[in-house]
């Protein structure tokens, strides 16, 4: 195993003590808790981590945060692997494998190489232009392509992990744990109210923890500690230590992922939740997001062993590491002093490339006075790589106006180079929060502007361009105090105050995009201001050449910020290349949309809990356990579980079916229909309500009687049927189709409550207090008869009619009504009841040789005798006078819902589609549901079709095939031969007749 | 994520709630007398307002009550919610109606 | 007129390689407005840009001007989740969708820009019995109007998705498989007829929003626009979620909802998912982009609005049934979602139709759908407004249905009772 050969002396955030070994491209590592596996990896020396997205140029570790392009990594293997895995991220834990991505064999050895050697055909939208030609190729050319891209692998397996969601509710939402998140936190909670403070990384301190600096005259870190301790001992604020704030929507409702247990390990950690996604209502928000170091751009700056200038602080000050012996900074402003300044505490050696004509003031006194050799008004023409590690950079002078190199070139020898363009706020949420953003021409980058209306939210620290700690925390503290009191409490306690060192920066000059030896875009160098997707300023002077000029073209031809870092790093210096382009100020090119989430969220921790058994309920009714043990095979309707048939003995569909069938007309049956939907109607203008609500008149309907009713859109096409019952003077007991029960409901409450809301009536769904067994067949009356007292002869019970009373000694509503056209009861008791009056009804029917049938075969039964399916045999675009329904349209009623729409010139037309039956040539032949009948047979496609089969089966009672179909002019066809072609080529030949086909009892 | 006030609730979140469309669309009293483009309009035709929308809410997951809200359908703002018997508010373009 | 440009090839590549790519011309002109053109063409997506190309090249209009609000496809064209297909029930949706996957499958060569057409071939996936019911009927409705269209078992779905879950909450009985369907590059598909219309001499304006409409004896005169009045003898407008607004203007209202509607990606990971599975049951549309990232399709809030954002909850409800059907992908990453405005009829079906202004054509109700339209769209647009009567195609698209009741209901066959 190899020594981690750039591990410093002191301790840092690590826990020194604790040793833990990972595995990275199959090699043993050695880190310690606390580290990250990129601070790991470079402790052991380990620059390359990877290849490039399109290029395949060698990469390394380019941050120390969420913000990293390049060292992605496959994480873990089998069911816990996961692609695209930021290395700066990951917390290391004992075992933890991770790989290099987008390369074959091997990171060093990477065949996709080749990419880079041809890349000189292949600049910014390339694809476009090629791959034309021969047409059809572009299915070949496109495997490949689609091989070559991508990054890491999917796992391949289902995961093992679960996930948690949660609500909550706080006063004040603070994003960011750093010197002003901290101070807010505390500040509000100091109020009372309810505090969230949230934090992306492992612990709290932001940027502190990158920092050596005195606070109060203690080490920044144990000024951490002891605030965090403070925090902890404050009962109503809510700690939220890696949780990134992923998402800002509207009205303060903010999406925060926590990573519960990922730094365990996945193989210690399936017990508890992986991540857990907090859906947060805030009253009130601060962001004290900080800010993300900006990089400049100059040829080959994508080599491993260049990363930021703060990352190199952040690997020395929190994780123990000095990444390299021999460092470069390279900057534009004084923050990246203090990096020079860290190495050289170290021991390294270092010097600065400053681009500055004349850097002076405080910083670039104090690298002086440490020996620290300044190239002023400088730039990097060339970079020198090879073996995996960087060698040198060469340094040119600038010309006056910066856009030149000039001079000798100098080399520097270097294996580290730090680099800093300046600061840009983090305003991502702020902008997904429809706030505005304003460039700023002092800070050169975009700060939050005007908040939205509906999220008012306060900023502090770096996140407004407020560079120094001390600073921070006082901003932090007013917004704290300011939030809780837009929240409602009382907050008038005063800051104490830091103590720190004073600091003073001199202005950085605005130059980002660095010149070389070369025209930039021309030469073998690129400048990479996007590393995520290889995006180069020279893609972005060619989108500008080609017109691709709008902010929105040049993100979408360069895929600029189109990575899995959304271009936290990039998106400043394409502006900066596409300004200096088209000779126009940034704030005149706009600004794309910062989208959420703010850092990829994992699907798993959206979906939460609500997969597998808990994806979408299952609706059974009470007697399902019987359905259960008697072998039955169930249906979907809406969210319920129907049987479709019982199956005896291992019998197949059909034979079940046929069997039932036979046996409901024979003897009798017994269906499960408790899930009907069922409207409990109460007042005195129920009446009224249903002359409205159905298509026929109900003003005569008396107590104890029963109706068939169509319901109609105001469209005029039929959405629902049922039956509804006088159960007493104004009292209604109405049924639905089972997947229209909801949609019922509503209509009728929509009418009720914005229409008509003087009518007196008052709906409820009584759908699950009642369970239904629906006995039909011959002997139906005899089996009933055995467990009530209610008289059942025709005189007394006819049908059409509802009777009140006890069956199996439960109380019942009984209601003679068919859908079977057999002698039917539909016993109604109270859902608790359900399993027993079942049992009951099979115990007695069992001398009477009723069977329980399913959906199945009720589809059979009720098409026998011509009795529609609303959703099967109509759609939604069907009248009732195209079922031959005629007779169900009160001609009297003036008005009822959907009666004006029947007069339009389309609905009332003649020649529309019109229900009618079909009988096959072939009495065997079953058709298909779906097939069409044709006007005209032609030996292929297309043809003119007159509509579709709606309803088609093995009928055992008629002793045939039958079928029901909507057709054109259908009316007019009856008893002439059609043809039906079906997708097999082969085709049937059926006769139209009326869709009744078994008549009588 | 809308917040919204029901009138006889209070605040709730918007995935308790269903939109029902462009409010104060009455039914005509005599559909009979309409002609095919005046019922055509009442059926289908709507403003679809960039801007301030008189619209239906129904709370389903909750009391299940309809009612009506005025709502910013550039910025997606709500400036007021009724119930339908109430007059329609007055409303201003600055006020939030947002609880404390 | 511009000048000819040269055409894309992998020679033109190469030998703009040479010279560091400095050779390349404009894909397309920045046009100032003239005072007056034959036709004006409002939007700049897909269809406002196929429109005028169809105009230039077919109908031989060329005095055309497209003008964009903002840039070009920014709207829905650069929103979608870029699926292409012609599986319609109705015999009218069949012609449209059908004439658009015909001009999509030559569409690379025609434009001289690869827009990507993939016909990796897409999956309808049923769920129920009822389901089976829906794309028996669908699917054999396609069969005999002469598309692609074919029916497989689950076994056969498993087969092309090895890792699907079909025993889920809702399983997988069978699916419609149209083999030509596919995705393309969208916003290549704007590009692409941004240049090929440029070059038959149509001016592109961008930034030029439309803020009335001049309009003379009920017949219109030109448009008023931030860049100034521009006279036309026909305006077409493809404005999409914004066409009520722009109806307004012209003094009319239409028969159309504006909807937040919202999609996803995912991080790019190597393929994964060879084919465009839809799943309308349990809401759930996904395929993968040539960069690697699964394209997610998510549902519409119903509620107005133009903000091009919608809630958190629409992409809980979104990933679920993803992940209920793709177990494998719950460890993947959510990259970014966005929203888009989308302008919807009652029975689901555009609107292509002449106006109650003379002259004035509007194109617009797509809803969620209107990307795979985007050629065949253009195309019979532009043959309406050249004739002032609506191509055969779009005649049944006509604004008049709605008053006749002649709707194309695409949305009500998938109904469910019973």
């Amino acid at each position: 195993m190899k020594k981690q050969i750039n591990r410093l002396e002191h301790d840092a955030r690590l826990n020194r003590r604790k040793s833990i070994r990972f595995w990275f491209d199959n090699r043993a590592y050695e880190g310690y808790e606390g580290d990250t596996l990129a601070s790991a990896l470079l402790a052991n020396g380990v620059h390359l981590v990877g290849r490039s997205f399109k290029y395949h140029r060698p990469r390394g570790i380019y941050t120390a945060g969420s913000e990293e392009p390049n060292a992605l990594v496959q994480l873990e293997e089998k069911a816990y692997t996961e692609p695209n895995r930021r290395a700066t991220e990951i917390e290391i834990y004992e075992g933890l494998i991770a790989h290099s991505q987008n390369c074959w064999p091997s990171c060093k050895l990477d065949i996709g190489i080749v990419n880079s050697w041809f890349s000189r055909i292949l600049p910014a939208g390339f694809y476009y232009k090629t791959f034309m030609w021969p047409a059809s190729f572009w299915m070949i050319y496109e495997k490949y392509i689609r091989k070559a891209a991508g990054l890491g692998r999917s796992p391949a397996e289902p995961d093992p992990h679960f996930y948690d969601k949660t609500y909550a509710h706080c006063d004040v939402l603070v994003i960011g744990g750093g010197p002003a998140g901290i101070q807010a936190a505390i500040a509000a909670g100091q109020t009372g109210c309810r505090v969230i403070l949230a934090d992306e990384k492992s612990e709290f301190g932001g940027m502190l923890l990158s920092e050596n600096m005195l606070i109060n005259g203690m080490p920044c870190h144990e000024w951490i500690e002891s605030k965090t301790a403070e925090l902890k001992t404050m009962s109503n604020i809510v700690l939220l230590n890696r949780t990134t704030v992923t998402g800002y929507y509207d009205y303060n409702f903010l999406v925060a992922n926590q990573r519960v247990s990922e730094h365990l390990g996945p193989r210690v950690s399936v017990n508890s939740p992986k991540e857990r996604l907090w859906k947060i209502r805030a009253r009130q928000v601060v962001m004290a997001t900080g800010a993300i170091e900006r990089p400049l751009v100059f040829g080959d700056n994508d080599r491993p062993g260049i990363m930021l200038a703060s990352a190199i602080r952040t690997y020395i000050n929190r994780y123990s590491t000095l990444p390299g012996k021999n460092c470069v900074i390279l900057t534009n402003n004084d923050s990246a002093y203090h990096a020079a300044l860290d190495i050289a505490d170290e021991g390294g050696q270092v010097s600065i490339i400053d681009v500055r004509t004349n850097p002076a003031g405080a910083m670039a006194d104090s690298a002086a006075s440490r020996g620290i050799r300044i190239l002023a008004n400088s730039t990097v023409a060339g970079v020198g790589y090879s073996r995996g590690r960087l060698r040198y950079l060469e340094a040119m002078e600038l010309s006056d106006d910066g856009l030149e190199a000039v001079g000798k070139k100098q080399k520097l020898p270097c294996d580290l180079v730090g680099i800093s363009g300046g600061w840009n706020p983090t305003i991502h949420l702020f902008s997904q929060s429809r706030g505005k953003l304003k460039f700023n021409e002092n800070h050169h980058c975009f700060l939050a502007g005007r908040p939205s209306q509906d999220n008012p939210v306060i900023l502090a620290g770096s996140c407004q361009a407020t560079w120094f700690s001390r600073e921070c925390m006082e901003e932090g503290h007013a917004a704290g105090c300011e939030a809780a009191k837009r929240a409602g409490f009382s907050a008038d306690q005063q800051f104490d105050g830091v103590k720190t060192g004073q600091l003073e920066y001199s202005p950085q000059r605005p130059l980002w995009i660095l010149p070389g030896g070369h025209p930039i875009g021309q030469g073998k160098t690129k400048h990479f201001h996007e590393l995520h997707n290889d995006a180069t300023i020279g893609d972005i002077h060619l989108a500008v050449r080609e017109g691709y000029e709008s902010v929105e073209h040049l993100k979408r031809y360069t895929t600029t910020g189109m990575g899995t870092d959304q271009g936290k790093t990039s998106n400043l210096n394409a502006l900066a290349a596409l300004s200096e382009t088209r000779n126009l100020p940034i704030p005149e090119l706009g600004v794309t949309t910062f989208r959420p989430p703010y850092t990829p969220l994992t699907m798993g921790s959206i979906v939460g809990h609500d997969c597998g058994d808990l994806f979408h309920q299952k609706r059974k009714t009470p007697m399902h356990p019987w359905h259960d043990q008697a072998h039955a095979v169930y249906e979907d309707v809406g969210d319920w579980k129907r049987p479709r048939y019982f199956s005896l003995g291992n019998e197949a569909m059909h034979a079940a079916v046929q069997r039932e069938c036979r046996q409901v007309r024979q003897t009798g049956g017994l269906l499960d229909a408790s899930t009907l939907g069922k409207i409990d109607l109460q007042g005195k203008d129920t009446r009224w309500l249903l002359n409205m609500l159905y298509t026929n008149a109900w003003d005569k309907l008396e107590i104890g009687r029963c109706r068939y009713g169509l319901m109609l859109n105001e469209h005029g096409m039929i959405f629902d049927d049922g039956v509804t019952t006088r159960i007493g003077e104004n009292h209604y007991h109405m049924t639905t189709t089972t997947g229209g029960a909801v949609r019922v409901m509503s209509w009728i409450e929509e009418w009720l409550q914005t229409e008509w809301p003087n009518l007196e009536v008052y709906a409820t769904s009584v759908t699950e207090q009642w369970a239904v067994a629906s006995l039909s067949g011959p002997n139906a009356a005899e089996v009933l008869q055995e467990l009530t007292d209610i008289p059942l002869d025709e005189e007394s019970f006819p049908f059409m009619s509802m009777r009140e009373g006890r069956v199996a000694d439960i109380p019942a509503r009984v209601f003679r009504i068919s859908f079977t056209g057999e002698l039917s009861y539909e016993i109604n008791v109270p859902a608790r009841h359900g399993l027993v009056l079942w049992e009951q009804l099979m115990e007695s029917g069992r001398k009477f040789d009723i069977c329980p049938y399913g959906t199945e075969s009720m589809h059979v039964l009720r098409a026998e005798k011509g009795f529609i399916i609303v959703g099967q045999d109509t759609d939604g675009t069907v009248t009732p006078m195209d079922l031959g329904m005629d007779w169900i349209v009160s001609r009297k009623k003036q008005d009822f819902l959907g009666k004006r729409s029947f007069d339009r010139t389309d609905t009332s037309r003649s020649g529309r589609k019109q229900l009618v039956g079909l009988l096959t040539e072939d009495p065997e032949f079953v058709l298909p549901e779906g097939a069409h009948v044709v006007s005209e047979l032609k030996s292929s496609p297309p043809m003119n079709m007159l509509g579709h089969v709606t309803s088609s089966y093995r009928s055992p009672n008629v002793g045939r095939s039958i079928a029901m179909a909507l057709l054109k002019d259908g009316f007019n066809l009856k008893g002439q031969t059609l043809n039906v072609p079906l997708m097999n080529g082969t085709t049937q030949r059926v006769t139209v007749t009326d869709p009744v086909f078994l008549t009588g009892q | 994520m809308l917040l919204i006030k029901c009138p006889w609730c209070g605040y709730r979140d918007q995935s308790e709630f269903s939109a029902q469309g462009e409010a104060h669309i009455a039914r005509p009293v005599n559909p009979h007398e309409l002609s095919e483009e005046q019922w055509g309009d009442y059926l289908f035709f709507r403003k679809n307002p960039k801007g301030v929308h008189y619209e239906r809410w129904v709370h389903s997951h909750g009391c299940r009550r309809w009612f009506n809200v005025i709502r910013n359908t550039a910025t997606d703002h709500i400036h007021a919610t009724y119930r339908p018997d109430e007059p329609v508010p007055e409303f201003s373009d600055e006020e939030t109606d947002q609880p404390a | 007129m511009s000048v000819k440009p040269k055409p894309y090839s992998i020679f033109s590549l190469a030998r703009n390689a040479l010279n560091y790519h400095q050779g390349w011309q404009k894909a397309w002109r920045n046009a100032e407005p003239k005072r007056d053109y034959e036709v004006v063409i409002v939007g700049g997506g897909g269809h406002g840009l196929a429109t005028a190309y169809y105009l230039a090249k077919e109908c031989g209009i060329r005095d055309v001007a497209v003008v964009e609000k903002g840039w070009l496809g920014g709207g829905n064209t650069g929103r979608n989740t870029t699926i292409v297909r012609s599986n319609y029930l109705w015999d009218e949706s069949a012609g449209l969708y059908e004439h658009a996957m015909k001009l999509w499958e030559g569409l690379s060569t025609d434009l001289n820009y690869n827009v990507m057409f993939s016909q990796r071939g897409l999956l309808h996936l049923a769920h129920s019995v009822h389901d089976m019911q829906e794309i028996g009927r669908r699917g054999n409705a396609i069969y005999l109007n002469g598309i692609d269209s074919e029916f497989v078992t689950s076994q056969q779905v498993k087969e092309m998705v090895p890792f699907i879950n079909l025993d889920c909450r809702y399983p997988v009985h069978g699916a419609l498989l149209q083999k030509r369907g596919g995705t393309a590059r969208h916003d290549a598909v704007a590009w692409g007829y941004a240049r090929a219309a440029d070059n038959l001499g149509v001016d592109i304006i961008q930034n030029c929003e439309v803020t009335g409409f001049q309009v003379e004896d009920s017949t219109v005169k030109g448009v008023e626009t931030t860049r100034g009045r521009i006279g036309a003898k026909k305006v077409g407008c493809v404005v999409a979620g914004h066409c009520s607004v722009l109806a307004e203007m012209a003094g009319f209202r239409l028969p159309i909802e504006s909807f937040p509607l919202q999609a996803l990606v995912s991080e790019p990971v190597k393929p994964i998912i060879d084919c465009v599975v839809m799943s309308g049951a349990i809401h759930a549309y996904i395929s993968q982009s040539d960069k690697g990232e699964l394209v997610i399709g998510a549902g519409s809030d119903a509620y107005l609005s133009y903000s091009q954002r919608g809630g958190f909850d629409i992409i809980e409800h979104t990933v679920g049934p993803i992940i209920e059907l793709y177990p494998i992908f719950s460890r993947l990453k959510m990259l970014r979602q966005w929203g888009g405005v989308v302008d919807v009829t009652v029975d689901r079906s555009p609107l292509i139709s002449k106006t109650p202004v003379k002259n004035l054509f509007f194109n617009c109700g797509w809803g969620t759908g209107g990307f795979k339209a985007t050629p065949g769209s253009g195309h019979v647009f532009a043959h309406s407004i050249k004739t002032g009567d609506m191509h055969p195609i779009a005649e049944p698209f006509s604004i008049n249905r709605f008053n006749t009741g002649a709707l194309i209901d695409e949305g009500a066959a998938a109904a469910v009772a019973h």
